[in-house]
């Protein structure tokens, strides 16, 4: 098992959508329209002090914008769940936030190590967490799945050894397929 | 059911003098896993748990949580409580279990969360 989590690996794509979802998803991620506004957050390694910051300032500004709150609990549990990972998992990274007036699209772009079989860390109960981060409560290996479970669009580009790019996208109308 | 009740169910101590313990709490959840409380609340909720750290506090900047009680005599630190006061979180100690305090407020009314 450890030798396989270790072996080389093909960078890899997962993409993931609602149903009904997926075409106005690939034309958003298509077109070139800038963001209204952009925030930026670095997550460092190991930081659970100030891990979480960045999803809730998203979360606020959301919020003073008008967005509906069940959307605003999708948002920030995603985007929470996506910058827990990054703290957990990697060497540290940085998450881009842009706000268009009918979606938010979060980027997590982090310095690896990268993720072996993404299909493995998509399965509800599985987990690479140590025992430090397990104390604090993460860990459970739901983190992934909640992610997924939450956004319209979900995009993960990673191998071992090298870093890993999440991005989901969430639409600010009200007809997610949950 | 009011946090002040569950206060007087739970045996319980506020752990923030000033915050207002005349809240409806509609329901509760009780949990260790840091993802399973985000999976589960989606109405405002009271938590209960054996968590202690900051990302406890930090979760109720995600989701809608009314207050916490910390059970089985678990106690934040200072700064933990600090945070709470920031955001008007009620928090509260009880020496009893996860277990025994689910039940005792189950039996007193207090429904679950929906999930």
């Amino acid at each position: 098992m450890q030798d396989f989590a270790a072996a080389k690996s093909e960078a890899a794509d997962y993409w993931h959508f609602q149903p009904g979802r997926e075409e106005c998803s690939r034309r958003h991620l298509a077109s070139l329209h800038e963001a209204d506004v952009t925030l930026e957050s670095l997550i460092p390694e190991k930081d659970f002090n100030t891990a979480g910051r960045g999803s809730a300032e998203v979360k606020n500004l959301l919020k003073r914008l008008g967005v509906d709150p069940e959307i605003l609990r999708r948002v920030a549990v995603a985007a929470y769940e996506a910058e827990i990972n990054v703290a957990a998992h990697s060497k540290g990274g940085i998450m881009t936030s842009s706000i268009y007036s009918d979606l938010i699209h979060i980027v997590f772009r982090d310095k690896g190590p990268g993720i072996a079989d993404i299909a493995q860390a998509m399965v509800p109960g599985f987990s690479t967490a140590d025992d430090m981060v397990r104390e604090l409560g993460f860990g459970a290996g739901l983190g992934l799945p909640n992610i997924q479970k939450n956004v319209d669009a979900l995009h993960i580009h990673s191998a071992a050894g090298a870093s890993t790019l999440l991005e989901f996208l969430i639409h600010f109308d009200t007809n997610h397929g949950q | 059911m009011y946090l002040k009740d569950i206060v007087n169910i739970l045996e319980g101590e506020a752990l923030i003098p000033e915050a207002n313990l005349d809240v409806e709490v509609p329901c509760a959840f009780a949990s260790d896993l840091i993802s399973d409380i985000l999976m589960c609340t989606k109405e405002p909720t009271l938590l209960l748990t054996g968590l202690t750290n900051n990302q406890v506090i930090r979760l109720a900047d995600m989701i809608d949580i009314v207050g916490i009680i910390f059970v089985r005599g678990k106690r934040p630190l200072d700064e933990i409580i600090e945070m709470a006061r920031e955001r008007n979180l009620p928090l509260i100690c009880t020496k009893l279990t996860m277990y025994r305090s689910s039940g005792l407020l189950y039996n007193a009314g207090l429904r679950s969360c929906k999930i």
